[in-house]
Protein backbone atom coordinates (compact mmCIF):
# COMPACT_ATOMS: atom_id res chain seq x y z
CA UNK A 1 0.00 0.00 0.00
CA UNK A 2 1.48 3.28 -0.35
CA UNK A 3 1.12 4.81 3.13
CA UNK A 4 4.32 4.46 4.24
CA UNK A 5 5.30 6.52 0.92
CA UNK A 6 2.75 9.48 2.06
CA UNK A 7 4.21 9.34 5.59
CA UNK A 8 7.53 9.35 3.89
CA UNK A 9 7.19 12.30 1.65
CA UNK A 10 5.19 14.20 4.18
CA UNK A 11 8.56 13.89 6.65
CA UNK A 12 10.31 15.58 3.74
CA UNK A 13 8.21 18.04 3.26
CA UNK A 14 8.16 19.00 6.84
CA UNK A 15 11.99 19.20 7.04
CA UNK A 16 11.92 21.25 4.53
CA UNK A 17 9.14 23.70 6.30
CA UNK A 18 11.19 23.31 9.10
CA UNK A 19 14.88 24.01 7.16
CA UNK A 20 12.54 27.30 5.55
CA UNK A 21 11.02 28.01 9.13
CA UNK A 22 15.18 28.51 11.06
CA UNK A 23 16.53 30.47 7.69
CA UNK A 24 13.41 33.10 8.16
CA UNK A 25 13.31 33.45 12.10
CA UNK A 26 16.97 33.90 11.77
CA UNK A 27 16.50 36.75 9.45
CA UNK A 28 13.68 37.86 11.80
CA UNK A 29 15.37 38.22 14.47
CA UNK A 30 18.41 39.57 12.87
CA UNK A 31 16.01 42.45 12.04
CA UNK A 32 14.47 42.68 15.55
CA UNK A 33 18.37 42.50 17.05
CA UNK A 34 19.38 45.59 14.53
CA UNK A 35 16.17 47.32 15.84
CA UNK A 36 17.15 47.50 19.59
CA UNK A 37 20.77 47.77 19.17
CA UNK A 38 20.16 50.35 15.98
CA UNK A 39 22.06 53.50 18.28
CA UNK A 40 25.22 51.47 18.60
CA UNK A 41 25.26 50.35 15.26
CA UNK A 42 24.56 53.20 13.00
CA UNK A 43 27.51 54.97 11.57
CA UNK A 44 26.82 58.36 11.49
CA UNK A 45 24.59 60.12 14.16
CA UNK A 46 21.00 60.34 12.30
CA UNK A 47 19.57 63.52 14.07
CA UNK A 48 23.22 65.63 13.23
CA UNK A 49 22.36 68.09 10.81
CA UNK A 50 25.26 69.33 8.38
CA UNK A 51 23.82 71.58 5.86
CA UNK A 52 26.98 71.47 4.46
CA UNK A 53 26.18 67.86 2.97
CA UNK A 54 22.44 68.56 2.27
CA UNK A 55 21.28 66.30 -0.35
CA UNK A 56 24.22 64.01 -1.01
CA UNK A 57 23.02 61.38 -3.52
CA UNK A 58 24.15 57.86 -2.88
CA UNK A 59 28.38 57.62 -2.50
CA UNK A 60 30.63 55.58 -0.27
CA UNK A 61 30.56 57.52 2.17
CA UNK A 62 26.68 57.85 2.81
CA UNK A 63 25.45 55.00 0.57
CA UNK A 64 21.83 55.69 0.83
CA UNK A 65 22.84 59.63 0.27
CA UNK A 66 22.04 62.74 2.82
CA UNK A 67 18.62 64.24 3.37
CA UNK A 68 17.47 67.97 2.72
CA UNK A 69 19.61 68.81 6.13
CA UNK A 70 22.81 66.47 5.76
CA UNK A 71 21.50 63.66 8.22
CA UNK A 72 23.15 60.01 6.83
CA UNK A 73 19.66 58.91 5.16
CA UNK A 74 21.18 54.79 6.19
CA UNK A 75 21.66 55.65 9.77
CA UNK A 76 18.16 56.84 9.52
CA UNK A 77 16.65 54.29 8.09
CA UNK A 78 18.86 51.91 10.71
CA UNK A 79 17.22 53.78 13.64
CA UNK A 80 13.87 53.97 11.80
CA UNK A 81 13.71 49.65 12.23
CA UNK A 82 13.95 51.09 15.98
CA UNK A 83 10.51 52.77 15.47
CA UNK A 84 8.51 50.65 13.22
CA UNK A 85 10.19 46.82 13.95
CA UNK A 86 10.08 47.62 17.94
CA UNK A 87 6.32 49.43 17.68
CA UNK A 88 4.85 46.67 15.53
CA UNK A 89 6.23 43.98 18.32
CA UNK A 90 4.71 45.55 20.87
CA UNK A 91 1.69 46.12 19.63
CA UNK A 92 1.15 43.04 17.61
CA UNK A 93 1.94 41.22 21.62
CA UNK A 94 -0.29 43.47 23.46
CA UNK A 95 -3.24 42.88 20.94
CA UNK A 96 -3.09 39.27 20.61
CA UNK A 97 -2.61 38.76 24.12
CA UNK A 98 -5.69 40.69 24.93
CA UNK A 99 -7.23 39.52 23.12
CA UNK A 100 -6.95 36.27 23.53
CA UNK A 101 -7.21 36.82 27.05
CA UNK A 102 -10.53 38.38 26.42
CA UNK A 103 -12.00 35.98 23.59
CA UNK A 104 -11.09 33.05 25.79
CA UNK A 105 -12.75 33.77 28.33
CA UNK A 106 -15.95 34.90 26.57
CA UNK A 107 -16.09 31.39 24.75
CA UNK A 108 -15.41 29.96 28.07
CA UNK A 109 -18.05 31.44 30.32
CA UNK A 110 -20.60 32.65 27.50
CA UNK A 111 -23.71 34.42 28.63
CA UNK A 112 -23.49 38.30 29.32
CA UNK A 113 -20.38 38.82 29.03
CA UNK A 114 -19.76 37.00 25.73
CA UNK A 115 -22.72 38.90 24.50
CA UNK A 116 -21.47 42.44 25.35
CA UNK A 117 -17.65 42.03 24.50
CA UNK A 118 -18.73 40.37 21.42
CA UNK A 119 -21.22 43.44 20.67
CA UNK A 120 -18.44 46.27 21.43
CA UNK A 121 -16.08 43.73 19.03
CA UNK A 122 -18.98 44.23 16.55
CA UNK A 123 -18.73 48.24 16.81
CA UNK A 124 -14.60 48.14 16.32
CA UNK A 125 -14.86 45.93 13.38
CA UNK A 126 -17.51 48.48 12.12
CA UNK A 127 -14.71 50.96 11.31
CA UNK A 128 -12.58 50.12 8.31
CA UNK A 129 -8.82 50.61 9.91
CA UNK A 130 -7.39 52.96 9.00
CA UNK A 131 -10.42 55.01 9.69
CA UNK A 132 -10.63 54.39 13.42
CA UNK A 133 -7.00 54.88 13.99
CA UNK A 134 -7.42 58.02 12.24
CA UNK A 135 -10.23 58.83 14.73
CA UNK A 136 -8.63 57.79 17.78
CA UNK A 137 -5.01 59.78 16.46
CA UNK A 138 -7.29 62.81 15.81
CA UNK A 139 -8.82 62.62 19.67
CA UNK A 140 -5.44 61.69 21.45
CA UNK A 141 -3.18 63.53 19.01
CA UNK A 142 -0.26 62.42 16.87
CA UNK A 143 2.62 60.33 18.25
CA UNK A 144 4.16 56.69 18.03
CA UNK A 145 2.22 55.39 20.95
CA UNK A 146 -1.27 57.06 19.87
CA UNK A 147 -0.76 55.52 16.90
CA UNK A 148 0.00 52.14 18.63
CA UNK A 149 -3.25 52.73 20.90
CA UNK A 150 -5.01 53.30 17.52
CA UNK A 151 -4.50 50.12 15.95
CA UNK A 152 -4.36 47.87 18.66
CA UNK A 153 -8.19 48.94 19.57
CA UNK A 154 -9.01 47.98 15.90
CA UNK A 155 -7.14 44.56 15.83
CA UNK A 156 -7.95 42.97 19.06
CA UNK A 157 -11.39 41.77 17.60
CA UNK A 158 -9.81 39.59 15.52
CA UNK A 159 -7.75 37.57 18.41
CA UNK A 160 -10.98 37.50 20.41
CA UNK A 161 -12.78 35.89 17.68
CA UNK A 162 -10.47 33.04 16.82
CA UNK A 163 -9.63 32.43 20.51
CA UNK A 164 -13.50 32.31 21.26
CA UNK A 165 -14.17 30.51 18.64
CA UNK A 166 -11.65 27.87 19.07
CA UNK A 167 -12.57 27.88 23.06
CA UNK A 168 -16.17 27.21 22.02
CA UNK A 169 -15.50 24.06 20.12
CA UNK A 170 -13.08 22.77 22.83
CA UNK A 171 -15.54 23.31 25.54
CA UNK A 172 -17.41 20.32 24.02
CA UNK A 173 -14.87 18.11 23.55
CA UNK A 174 -14.06 15.11 25.63
CA UNK A 175 -10.69 16.03 27.55
CA UNK A 176 -12.50 18.83 28.60
CA UNK A 177 -15.47 16.66 30.61
CA UNK A 178 -12.53 14.47 31.36
CA UNK A 179 -11.16 17.33 33.53
CA UNK A 180 -14.38 18.66 34.65
CA UNK A 181 -15.22 15.36 36.31
CA UNK A 182 -11.50 15.25 37.83
CA UNK A 183 -12.47 18.68 39.61
CA UNK A 184 -10.28 20.81 37.93
CA UNK A 185 -12.07 24.20 38.48
CA UNK A 186 -12.29 26.88 35.67
CA UNK A 187 -8.99 28.68 36.24
CA UNK A 188 -7.21 25.67 35.95
CA UNK A 189 -9.41 24.25 32.79
CA UNK A 190 -8.72 27.26 30.97
CA UNK A 191 -5.07 27.30 31.89
CA UNK A 192 -3.69 24.26 31.59
CA UNK A 193 -6.76 22.67 29.23
CA UNK A 194 -7.64 25.50 26.60
CA UNK A 195 -4.87 28.12 26.60
CA UNK A 196 -2.42 25.33 25.25
CA UNK A 197 -4.67 24.11 22.61
CA UNK A 198 -5.95 27.25 21.54
CA UNK A 199 -2.29 28.91 21.24
CA UNK A 200 -1.66 27.07 17.40
CA UNK A 201 -4.24 29.18 15.49
CA UNK A 202 -3.39 32.25 17.84
CA UNK A 203 0.65 32.28 16.90
CA UNK A 204 -0.26 32.10 13.18
CA UNK A 205 -2.72 34.96 13.43
CA UNK A 206 -0.18 37.06 15.01
CA UNK A 207 2.63 36.35 12.92
CA UNK A 208 0.78 37.13 9.51
CA UNK A 209 -0.64 40.33 11.44
CA UNK A 210 3.50 41.93 11.54
CA UNK A 211 3.74 42.57 8.14
CA UNK A 212 0.48 44.70 7.77
CA UNK A 213 0.52 46.21 11.00
CA UNK A 214 3.50 47.55 10.34
CA UNK A 215 2.48 49.18 7.22
CA UNK A 216 -0.23 50.35 8.60
CA UNK A 217 1.62 51.98 11.42
CA UNK A 218 4.14 53.42 8.72
CA UNK A 219 1.42 54.37 6.57
CA UNK A 220 -0.07 56.62 10.28
CA UNK A 221 3.29 58.18 10.59
CA UNK A 222 3.35 59.01 6.70
CA UNK A 223 -0.30 60.47 7.60
CA UNK A 224 1.39 62.92 10.51
CA UNK A 225 -0.61 60.82 13.06
CA UNK A 226 2.08 58.53 14.13
CA UNK A 227 5.56 58.77 14.75
CA UNK A 228 7.09 63.08 14.51
CA UNK A 229 9.34 64.34 13.01
CA UNK A 230 12.37 64.82 13.61
CA UNK A 231 11.89 61.17 14.86
CA UNK A 232 13.60 58.89 12.19
CA UNK A 233 10.54 56.50 10.78
CA UNK A 234 10.08 54.74 7.55
CA UNK A 235 6.88 56.31 7.33
CA UNK A 236 7.21 59.68 8.19
CA UNK A 237 10.88 59.65 6.04
CA UNK A 238 8.99 59.05 2.55
CA UNK A 239 6.41 61.23 4.04
CA UNK A 240 9.20 63.92 4.30
CA UNK A 241 10.96 63.01 1.18
CA UNK A 242 7.87 62.97 -1.21
CA UNK A 243 8.09 66.55 -2.20
CA UNK A 244 12.00 65.81 -3.33
CA UNK A 245 10.67 62.78 -4.86
CA UNK A 246 11.93 64.14 -8.52
CA UNK A 247 15.23 65.16 -7.87
CA UNK A 248 16.40 63.24 -5.02
CA UNK A 249 15.02 59.77 -4.99
CA UNK A 250 16.75 57.73 -2.74
CA UNK A 251 14.99 59.91 -0.02
CA UNK A 252 11.79 57.82 -0.51
CA UNK A 253 13.49 54.83 -2.02
CA UNK A 254 15.87 53.72 0.81
CA UNK A 255 13.19 54.07 3.39
CA UNK A 256 10.59 52.46 1.12
CA UNK A 257 13.11 49.64 0.17
CA UNK A 258 13.48 48.88 4.20
CA UNK A 259 10.41 48.50 4.83
CA UNK A 260 9.66 46.36 1.91
CA UNK A 261 12.39 43.90 2.86
CA UNK A 262 11.58 43.74 6.56
CA UNK A 263 7.41 42.96 5.68
CA UNK A 264 8.60 40.61 3.30
CA UNK A 265 10.89 38.78 5.75
CA UNK A 266 7.76 38.91 8.27
CA UNK A 267 5.24 37.81 5.91
CA UNK A 268 7.27 34.87 4.86
CA UNK A 269 7.72 33.98 8.19
CA UNK A 270 4.45 33.93 8.73
CA UNK A 271 3.49 31.76 5.57
CA UNK A 272 6.10 29.25 6.72
CA UNK A 273 4.85 29.42 10.57
CA UNK A 274 1.30 28.50 8.98
CA UNK A 275 2.84 25.75 6.68
CA UNK A 276 4.47 24.31 10.10
CA UNK A 277 1.67 24.55 12.48
CA UNK A 278 -0.54 22.85 9.19
CA UNK A 279 -1.93 19.48 10.42
CA UNK A 280 -1.98 18.64 6.56
CA UNK A 281 2.07 18.67 6.86
CA UNK A 282 2.49 16.79 9.69
CA UNK A 283 4.79 14.03 9.37
CA UNK A 284 3.98 12.00 12.26
CA UNK B 1 -35.45 36.01 2.90
CA UNK B 2 -37.68 39.13 3.44
CA UNK B 3 -37.77 38.11 6.90
CA UNK B 4 -34.00 37.86 6.76
CA UNK B 5 -33.45 40.82 5.67
CA UNK B 6 -35.90 42.80 8.17
CA UNK B 7 -34.76 40.88 11.25
CA UNK B 8 -30.51 41.97 10.19
CA UNK B 9 -32.05 45.58 9.56
CA UNK B 10 -33.47 46.31 13.17
CA UNK B 11 -30.04 44.52 14.45
CA UNK B 12 -28.48 47.07 12.82
CA UNK B 13 -29.98 50.25 14.54
CA UNK B 14 -28.51 49.22 17.95
CA UNK B 15 -25.06 48.69 16.67
CA UNK B 16 -25.88 52.42 15.16
CA UNK B 17 -26.80 54.31 17.80
CA UNK B 18 -23.75 52.92 19.60
CA UNK B 19 -21.73 54.35 16.84
CA UNK B 20 -22.77 57.25 16.62
CA UNK B 21 -22.88 57.81 20.37
CA UNK B 22 -18.82 56.86 20.12
CA UNK B 23 -18.17 58.91 17.04
CA UNK B 24 -20.03 61.93 18.55
CA UNK B 25 -18.54 61.28 22.41
CA UNK B 26 -15.10 60.40 20.82
CA UNK B 27 -14.89 64.28 19.13
CA UNK B 28 -16.44 65.83 21.87
CA UNK B 29 -13.72 65.08 24.27
CA UNK B 30 -11.20 66.12 21.79
CA UNK B 31 -12.86 69.25 21.16
CA UNK B 32 -12.59 71.19 24.19
CA UNK B 33 -9.90 73.63 22.03
CA UNK B 34 -11.46 73.93 19.05
CA UNK B 35 -12.42 77.44 20.24
CA UNK B 36 -9.28 78.30 21.23
CA UNK B 37 -7.97 76.87 18.02
CA UNK B 38 -10.79 78.72 15.61
CA UNK B 39 -10.03 82.14 17.33
CA UNK B 40 -6.13 81.02 16.78
CA UNK B 41 -6.58 80.95 13.61
CA UNK B 42 -8.21 84.19 12.79
CA UNK B 43 -5.29 86.09 14.66
CA UNK B 44 -4.96 88.72 17.43
CA UNK B 45 -5.50 88.59 21.18
CA UNK B 46 -8.68 86.60 22.91
CA UNK B 47 -10.67 87.54 25.78
CA UNK B 48 -12.41 85.09 27.68
CA UNK B 49 -16.00 86.47 27.25
CA UNK B 50 -15.01 85.96 23.69
CA UNK B 51 -14.22 82.47 24.05
CA UNK B 52 -17.16 81.43 25.88
CA UNK B 53 -19.41 83.43 23.81
CA UNK B 54 -17.97 80.71 20.83
CA UNK B 55 -18.50 78.14 22.99
CA UNK B 56 -22.14 79.78 23.44
CA UNK B 57 -22.60 79.56 19.75
CA UNK B 58 -21.51 76.19 18.85
CA UNK B 59 -23.55 74.87 22.22
CA UNK B 60 -20.38 73.72 23.68
CA UNK B 61 -21.31 74.69 27.20
CA UNK B 62 -24.58 72.75 27.37
CA UNK B 63 -23.98 69.21 29.36
CA UNK B 64 -22.66 66.35 26.86
CA UNK B 65 -25.60 64.57 26.35
CA UNK B 66 -28.50 67.55 25.61
CA UNK B 67 -24.99 68.03 23.12
CA UNK B 68 -25.60 64.96 22.04
CA UNK B 69 -29.70 64.41 21.41
CA UNK B 70 -29.83 68.16 20.10
CA UNK B 71 -26.60 66.65 17.47
CA UNK B 72 -28.42 63.38 16.72
CA UNK B 73 -32.22 65.48 16.05
CA UNK B 74 -29.93 67.80 13.45
CA UNK B 75 -28.42 64.69 12.04
CA UNK B 76 -31.69 62.96 11.55
CA UNK B 77 -32.72 66.34 9.07
CA UNK B 78 -29.24 65.99 7.21
CA UNK B 79 -27.89 68.65 9.28
CA UNK B 80 -24.33 67.68 10.43
CA UNK B 81 -23.40 71.34 11.79
CA UNK B 82 -20.77 73.61 9.63
CA UNK B 83 -17.24 73.46 9.12
CA UNK B 84 -15.13 74.91 11.83
CA UNK B 85 -12.87 75.92 9.15
CA UNK B 86 -14.69 76.97 5.99
CA UNK B 87 -17.77 77.75 7.62
CA UNK B 88 -19.73 75.91 4.83
CA UNK B 89 -22.50 73.10 5.64
CA UNK B 90 -20.46 69.73 6.13
CA UNK B 91 -23.33 67.78 4.37
CA UNK B 92 -22.74 69.52 0.75
CA UNK B 93 -19.06 69.63 1.68
CA UNK B 94 -19.40 65.65 2.22
CA UNK B 95 -21.39 65.56 -0.73
CA UNK B 96 -19.28 67.28 -3.55
CA UNK B 97 -16.20 65.13 -2.70
CA UNK B 98 -17.99 61.65 -2.90
CA UNK B 99 -18.07 61.57 -6.82
CA UNK B 100 -14.34 61.65 -6.94
CA UNK B 101 -13.91 59.16 -4.11
CA UNK B 102 -16.59 56.81 -5.84
CA UNK B 103 -15.02 56.99 -9.19
CA UNK B 104 -12.17 56.07 -7.62
CA UNK B 105 -13.67 53.03 -6.27
CA UNK B 106 -15.56 51.83 -9.39
CA UNK B 107 -12.25 52.16 -11.24
CA UNK B 108 -10.05 50.27 -9.16
CA UNK B 109 -12.70 47.51 -8.55
CA UNK B 110 -13.21 47.38 -12.13
CA UNK B 111 -9.28 46.42 -12.65
CA UNK B 112 -8.90 44.43 -9.60
CA UNK B 113 -11.83 42.04 -11.03
CA UNK B 114 -10.18 42.02 -14.21
CA UNK B 115 -7.05 40.99 -12.79
CA UNK B 116 -7.59 38.77 -10.06
CA UNK B 117 -10.05 36.65 -11.08
CA UNK B 118 -8.57 35.17 -14.47
CA UNK B 119 -5.51 35.19 -12.90
CA UNK B 120 -6.56 33.19 -9.36
CA UNK B 121 -8.12 31.02 -11.87
CA UNK B 122 -5.46 30.77 -14.21
CA UNK B 123 -2.98 30.02 -11.13
CA UNK B 124 -5.28 27.13 -9.75
CA UNK B 125 -5.46 25.48 -13.01
CA UNK B 126 -2.04 25.51 -13.35
CA UNK B 127 -0.96 24.64 -9.69
CA UNK B 128 2.62 23.79 -8.90
CA UNK B 129 3.56 24.44 -12.63
CA UNK B 130 5.92 27.88 -13.09
CA UNK B 131 2.69 30.35 -14.09
CA UNK B 132 1.60 29.52 -10.56
CA UNK B 133 4.73 30.08 -9.07
CA UNK B 134 4.97 33.89 -11.09
CA UNK B 135 1.73 34.83 -9.80
CA UNK B 136 1.53 33.88 -6.15
CA UNK B 137 5.55 35.61 -6.02
CA UNK B 138 4.11 38.66 -7.98
CA UNK B 139 0.39 38.58 -5.44
CA UNK B 140 3.11 38.18 -2.33
CA UNK B 141 5.33 41.04 -3.50
CA UNK B 142 1.82 42.85 -3.52
CA UNK B 143 0.87 41.66 -0.32
CA UNK B 144 4.00 43.35 1.15
CA UNK B 145 4.40 46.59 -0.32
CA UNK B 146 2.76 49.67 1.57
CA UNK B 147 0.84 51.53 -0.89
CA UNK B 148 2.22 54.93 -0.25
CA UNK B 149 5.50 53.07 -0.87
CA UNK B 150 3.26 51.68 -4.45
CA UNK B 151 2.16 55.17 -5.03
CA UNK B 152 5.11 57.41 -4.46
CA UNK B 153 7.02 54.30 -7.02
CA UNK B 154 3.97 55.13 -9.89
CA UNK B 155 3.97 58.17 -9.10
CA UNK B 156 8.08 58.62 -9.96
CA UNK B 157 8.20 55.95 -13.19
CA UNK B 158 4.79 57.00 -14.35
CA UNK B 159 4.32 60.52 -13.57
CA UNK B 160 7.56 61.72 -13.25
CA UNK B 161 9.98 59.98 -15.43
CA UNK B 162 7.74 58.92 -18.48
CA UNK B 163 5.57 62.25 -17.69
CA UNK B 164 2.44 59.87 -18.93
CA UNK B 165 0.46 60.83 -16.09
CA UNK B 166 -0.05 64.10 -13.79
CA UNK B 167 1.39 64.14 -10.44
CA UNK B 168 -1.32 65.95 -9.11
CA UNK B 169 -4.75 65.41 -10.37
CA UNK B 170 -6.19 68.84 -11.03
CA UNK B 171 -9.32 67.24 -11.83
CA UNK B 172 -11.29 64.20 -11.34
CA UNK B 173 -10.62 62.67 -14.90
CA UNK B 174 -9.90 59.44 -16.46
CA UNK B 175 -6.19 60.34 -16.83
CA UNK B 176 -5.60 60.84 -13.56
CA UNK B 177 -7.59 58.57 -12.06
CA UNK B 178 -4.61 56.22 -13.47
CA UNK B 179 -2.13 56.19 -10.97
CA UNK B 180 -4.09 56.07 -8.00
CA UNK B 181 -6.57 53.49 -9.24
CA UNK B 182 -3.52 51.78 -10.28
CA UNK B 183 -1.83 51.55 -6.77
CA UNK B 184 -5.28 50.76 -5.11
CA UNK B 185 -5.69 47.50 -7.39
CA UNK B 186 -2.37 46.31 -7.29
CA UNK B 187 -3.07 45.77 -2.82
CA UNK B 188 -6.27 44.78 -4.17
CA UNK B 189 -5.40 42.20 -6.73
CA UNK B 190 -2.82 40.66 -4.44
CA UNK B 191 -5.05 39.56 -1.73
CA UNK B 192 -8.11 38.62 -3.68
CA UNK B 193 -5.35 36.97 -6.18
CA UNK B 194 -4.91 34.54 -3.49
CA UNK B 195 -8.34 33.97 -2.23
CA UNK B 196 -9.64 33.40 -5.84
CA UNK B 197 -6.83 30.81 -6.08
CA UNK B 198 -7.79 29.14 -3.18
CA UNK B 199 -11.41 28.82 -3.89
CA UNK B 200 -11.23 27.55 -7.65
CA UNK B 201 -8.81 25.33 -6.10
CA UNK B 202 -11.11 23.65 -3.03
CA UNK B 203 -13.32 23.42 -6.02
CA UNK B 204 -11.64 21.62 -8.38
CA UNK B 205 -11.18 18.71 -6.04
CA UNK B 206 -14.76 18.07 -5.06
CA UNK B 207 -16.34 15.23 -6.55
CA UNK B 208 -18.60 16.93 -9.25
CA UNK B 209 -15.52 18.42 -11.34
CA UNK B 210 -14.16 14.64 -11.85
CA UNK B 211 -17.91 13.17 -12.58
CA UNK B 212 -18.17 15.77 -14.96
CA UNK B 213 -14.80 14.73 -16.53
CA UNK B 214 -15.65 10.99 -16.17
CA UNK B 215 -19.20 11.95 -18.63
CA UNK B 216 -17.07 13.69 -21.03
CA UNK B 217 -18.21 17.47 -20.65
CA UNK B 218 -15.49 19.52 -21.71
CA UNK B 219 -13.20 21.38 -19.02
CA UNK B 220 -13.85 25.05 -20.18
CA UNK B 221 -17.83 24.05 -19.59
CA UNK B 222 -17.31 22.51 -15.94
CA UNK B 223 -15.02 25.61 -15.29
CA UNK B 224 -17.66 28.07 -16.58
CA UNK B 225 -20.69 26.76 -15.59
CA UNK B 226 -19.82 25.58 -12.33
CA UNK B 227 -16.35 26.17 -10.89
CA UNK B 228 -16.77 29.85 -11.55
CA UNK B 229 -20.34 29.85 -10.49
CA UNK B 230 -20.09 28.28 -7.10
CA UNK B 231 -16.72 30.42 -6.21
CA UNK B 232 -18.92 33.50 -6.54
CA UNK B 233 -20.08 34.00 -3.36
CA UNK B 234 -15.81 34.20 -1.95
CA UNK B 235 -15.63 36.90 -5.11
CA UNK B 236 -19.01 38.55 -3.63
CA UNK B 237 -17.61 38.89 -0.01
CA UNK B 238 -13.94 40.31 -1.50
CA UNK B 239 -15.87 43.12 -3.43
CA UNK B 240 -18.29 44.16 -0.60
CA UNK B 241 -15.71 44.29 1.72
CA UNK B 242 -13.31 45.98 -0.72
CA UNK B 243 -16.29 48.86 -1.84
CA UNK B 244 -16.84 49.55 2.05
CA UNK B 245 -13.28 50.45 2.55
CA UNK B 246 -13.12 52.15 -0.49
CA UNK B 247 -16.44 54.45 -0.46
CA UNK B 248 -14.70 56.18 3.03
CA UNK B 249 -12.08 56.71 0.18
CA UNK B 250 -8.52 55.79 0.74
CA UNK B 251 -7.19 58.13 3.03
CA UNK B 252 -3.43 57.83 2.25
CA UNK B 253 -3.98 57.20 -1.83
CA UNK B 254 -5.71 60.27 -1.86
CA UNK B 255 -3.82 62.59 -0.41
CA UNK B 256 -0.45 61.46 -1.84
CA UNK B 257 -2.25 62.19 -5.56
CA UNK B 258 -4.75 65.06 -4.45
CA UNK B 259 -7.26 63.67 -5.26
CA UNK B 260 -10.24 65.75 -3.77
CA UNK B 261 -12.43 62.92 -2.37
CA UNK B 262 -14.00 61.66 1.16
CA UNK B 263 -10.71 60.36 2.02
CA UNK B 264 -8.76 63.29 1.76
CA UNK B 265 -11.34 65.31 3.56
CA UNK B 266 -10.84 63.33 6.13
CA UNK B 267 -6.99 63.32 6.43
CA UNK B 268 -7.39 67.14 6.12
CA UNK B 269 -10.36 67.41 8.88
CA UNK B 270 -8.00 66.05 11.08
CA UNK B 271 -4.74 68.45 10.88
CA UNK B 272 -7.57 71.26 10.63
CA UNK B 273 -9.16 69.16 13.57
CA UNK B 274 -12.50 69.74 11.84
CA UNK B 275 -14.65 68.12 14.44
CA UNK B 276 -17.78 68.34 12.57
CA UNK B 277 -16.24 67.01 9.24
CA UNK B 278 -14.57 64.33 11.12
CA UNK B 279 -17.49 63.16 12.67
CA UNK B 280 -19.41 62.86 9.22
CA UNK B 281 -16.97 60.95 7.96
CA UNK B 282 -16.86 58.58 11.14
CA UNK B 283 -20.50 58.31 10.77
CA UNK B 284 -20.50 57.61 6.87
CA UNK B 285 -18.01 54.68 7.30
CA UNK B 286 -19.88 52.94 10.11
CA UNK B 287 -23.03 53.23 7.71
CA UNK B 288 -21.45 52.35 4.78
CA UNK B 289 -19.93 48.91 7.00
CA UNK B 290 -23.05 48.35 8.39
CA UNK B 291 -24.99 48.22 5.07
CA UNK B 292 -21.91 46.64 3.60
CA UNK B 293 -22.52 43.65 5.66
CA UNK B 294 -26.13 43.51 5.47
CA UNK B 295 -25.82 43.50 1.48
CA UNK B 296 -23.27 40.78 2.12
CA UNK B 297 -25.08 38.47 4.58
CA UNK B 298 -28.12 38.51 2.36
CA UNK B 299 -26.23 38.18 -1.07
CA UNK B 300 -25.00 34.96 0.61
CA UNK B 301 -28.30 33.55 1.56
CA UNK B 302 -29.37 34.05 -2.37
CA UNK B 303 -26.29 33.03 -3.87
CA UNK B 304 -25.21 29.62 -1.98
CA UNK B 305 -28.76 27.49 -1.72
CA UNK B 306 -26.98 25.94 1.29
CA UNK B 307 -26.87 28.37 3.59
CA UNK B 308 -30.05 29.95 2.24
CA UNK B 309 -31.97 26.42 3.34
CA UNK B 310 -30.08 25.38 5.91
CA UNK B 311 -30.85 28.70 7.58
CA UNK B 312 -34.95 29.01 6.99
CA UNK B 313 -36.92 30.61 9.80
CA UNK B 314 -39.04 28.78 11.74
Amino acid sequence: MNRPVTVRVQKVKKNRIRTRLFFFLFLAVILVLVSFFADQIVPYDPYAQDLGLSRQPPSPAHFMGTDQYGRDVFSRVVVGAKASVFSTLVLVCVTSVFGTVTGTLCGYFGREIDSVVMRISDVCLAFPGLVFALAIAALLGGGMSNAVIALAVISWPKYARVARGQTLALKNSDFVAAAKLAGDNSAQMILRHILPNILGPILVTAMLDIGTMMMELAGLSFLGLGAQPPVAEWGNMMSGGRSMLQTYPWLVLSPGVAIFLTVVTFNLLGDTVRDYMDPKNSGS
Amino acid sequence: MKHYAVRRLLQLIPILFAITFLSYGMMRLAGSDVVEQKMENTGGTVSQEMIDAAREELGLDKPFIVQYVTWLGKLAQGDMGVSYVSGKPVFSTFVSKLPATLLLAVVSILLTVIVSIPLGIWSAVNQNKAADYVIRTASFIGNSLPNFFVSLLLMYFFAIRLNWFPVISRDVSLQSVALPSVTLAIAMSAKYLRQVRATVLDELSKDYVLGAKARGVKFSTTMMKSVMKASLVTIITLLTLSIGSLLGGTAIVESIFMWDGVGKMAVDAINMRDYPIIQAYVMWMAVIYVLVNLVTDVSYRYLDPRIRLGGTEQ
